[in-house]
């Protein structure tokens, strides 16, 4: 597993970790909420399935400094369009982060212009195939702009 | 017995009547996962599975959309050319799929709609209505792990879906419904609490009226641990369900697969080898493509026909009962998981809820909110995936040295990978590489 270290003086982040609707899985959200825990952010995880209305409601009330959507069911590109074009539409969450990672397509290939599209509607970054040391390096300097 | 069908679609003989008499033949029955978006594919696949040289029923697993009951999503999905995870059943409707099954389905070749869905009416529907009898799932296992629903809405949703079911016996049909409970999130659920759910769900299926079914077991870290697991399955199953045709079905291992495709084939041979062992009827197998993406037809046929070579190479265990096993406790535990909750009520679709709001059933890990989440688990020196913290669980605690560990990013890691990592790496001792 990459090991990345991390300022000790980074603040604690908000984040609130989320499956799309129609993923049910949830060993990656558990990973996700215990690595970014152990980085000393604090972690809202809703789980697997979370309807659509239910995770902007949740987001809209903690105002989160993050949101991380981590979807492995194939269905990601297509679920994560959905998502930006409601989460960034929201006013409460003008400055949040948001961003989509897993195995978005059903193909197991990237896909360049599914990436785009995920970024033109409204995602900050696009971690395909689960890259989880881009991820890490994206939160550490995403803290670390927190920070500052 | 007579095989009316009147209005039925094609004759078909039941699914669990096909399983038992091939079991008595000395075959393993193996099932693909298999699921297409399109009719043609989907038809493709259920042929390829229909010739595959290994005794097979079909599968028709349905799309995660279907699952969460968003036939909208289906819909517009197929309309826009979006590729599916599955084969959305209720958005192509039963004349579409009596068209997919025409032919392929029949006497010889039973068809199974594997889905995944809490609110299972609608799939119910539609597949009875395409001239199908033969599912899966359960009010607990299709919930806690797979949606955010109400357990108590999901088991009131499970009591009317079987139902629908079970009044397929009023036109000479003999429905069948397997327990997803032997799954339970795919790993680090020990052995016990998934004997015990797979028991409990199957005779929930049972006060429903469904009098065939199937009870599941997923391969877990340790061949041994899962083979005393299906053996005390059985035995639960012979108590509890008096008079019911039932069957245990292994599942090849649901958790992160090995990434090599000999990796991934040893992990799906050493199932074959624990279905025969233990005494279970039919195997569903994993394929070489698991760990990257859904799997293709030829990758799946594959698979059914690795599988099928190991199990008829594989000895049956001699005759059973008297056959001294090693006993870890299995058994007890998961009796006793299952007397906890019929204290509670010989109705389960109240005792169940109300066991898991007491945490006398708890799942390790699981997010569900009405999962208790005071419940651990490890994997043990020897391989066996073991109770750290028991929390309500009427179950002994396990020693004070392994209680308490805190669960870490990096310990979750290595528990999840446990698997993969043991086949995969074999390959490279093998070739000299470390």
């Amino acid at each position: 597993m990459p090991h990345i270290e991390v300022s000790r003086t980074a603040p604690k982040a908000t984040v609130v970790i989320s499956g799309t609707a129609s993923d049910s899985h949830t060993w990656n959200l558990v990973y996700l909420q215990l690595l970014i825990q152990e980085l000393g952010h604090a972690v809202v995880n809703l789980g697997s399935c979370v309807p659509d209305g239910l995770l902007v409601a949740e987001c809209r009330q903690r105002q989160p400094d993050l949101v991380v959507i981590s979807s492995v069911n194939g269905h990601g590109f297509n679920d994560g369009l959905r998502l930006a074009a409601l989460l960034s539409s929201q006013p409460e969450l003008a400055d949040t982060a948001l961003v989509i990672g897993g195995k978005l397509g059903t193909d197991g290939l990237r896909s360049v212009g599914w990436q785009r599209r995920l970024l033109d509607a409204g995602f900050d970054r696009v971690f395909d195939g689960g890259d989880l040391a881009a991820f890490l390096t994206y939160l550490d300097r995403f803290a670390g702009r927190l920070a500052s | 017995m007579s095989r009316a069908n009147a209005g039925r679609g094609p004759c078909t003989v039941p699914f669990g009547q096909f399983v038992a008499r091939e079991h008595a033949a000395g075959r393993l029955v193996v099932q693909p996962r298999m699921g297409f978006g399109a009719p043609a594919a989907m038809r493709a696949g259920l042929l390829a599975t229909r010739h595959a040289a290994a005794t097979t029923v079909g599968t028709l697993t349905l799309d995660s959309y279907t699952r969460v009951g968003d036939t909208a999503a289906a819909v517009k999905s197929l309309a826009d050319g979006v590729p599916l995870n599955g084969y959305p059943i209720v958005a192509h409707g039963s004349e579409v799929t009596r068209a997919v099954l025409a032919g392929i389905q029949g006497a010889d070749f039973p068809v199974q709609v594997r889905h995944g869905s809490a609110r299972p009416q609608d799939i119910v529907a539609t597949l009875v209505a395409a001239g199908l009898d033969a599912t899966e799932g359960g009010p607990v296992s299709y919930c806690l792990p797979y949606s955010r629903t109400p357990l108590r809405e999901a088991v009131g949703h499970w009591v009317r879906a079987s139902s629908q079911l079970a009044a397929l016996h009023d036109v000479g049909a003999v429905p069948h419904l397997e327990t997803f409970g032997g799954c339970m999130l795919g790993q680090l659920c020990p052995p016990s609490m998934l004997v015990a759910i797979s028991v409990l769900e199957a005779m929930f299926f049972a006060q429903q009226g469904i009098r065939s079914v199937s009870l599941s077991y997923a391969q877990q870290t340790s061949a041994g641990q899962d083979e005393e697991a299906v053996r005390a399955l059985r035995r639960l199953a012979g108590e509890l369900l008096p008079g019911l045709d039932w069957h245990v079905v292994v599942y090849a291992y649901m958790g992160v697969y090995p990434r090599t495709p000999a990796g991934a084939c040893r992990l799906l041979a050493a199932a074959a080898r624990l279905a025969v062992r233990s005494g279970a009827a039919r195997l569903i197998v994993k394929t070489v493509a698991e760990a990257h993406r859904i799997p293709t037809i030829d990758e799946n046929v594959a698979a059914l026909e690795l599988a099928a070579r190991v199990a008829a190479g594989t000895a049956r265990p001699a005759a059973e009962p008297g056959r001294p096993d090693p006993d870890t406790g299995i058994y007890q535990e998961a009796s006793a998981l299952v007397e906890a909750v019929l204290e509670l009520g010989e109705r389960l679709a109240d005792s169940l809820p109300a066991a898991f709001a007491l945490g006398h059933l708890d799942i390790p890990y699981c997010l569900h909110p009405d999962n208790a989440g005071r419940v651990t688990s490890y994997i043990d020196e020897d391989g066996r995936l073991q109770w750290s913290e028991v929390g309500a669980l009427p179950i002994r605690p396990p020693s004070s040295g392994v209680r308490g560990r805190r669960a870490t990013a990096a310990g979750l890691v290595a528990a999840l990978s446990h698997v993969e990592r043991k086949f995969d790496r074999s390959r490279l001792d093998r070739a000299g590489i470390r």
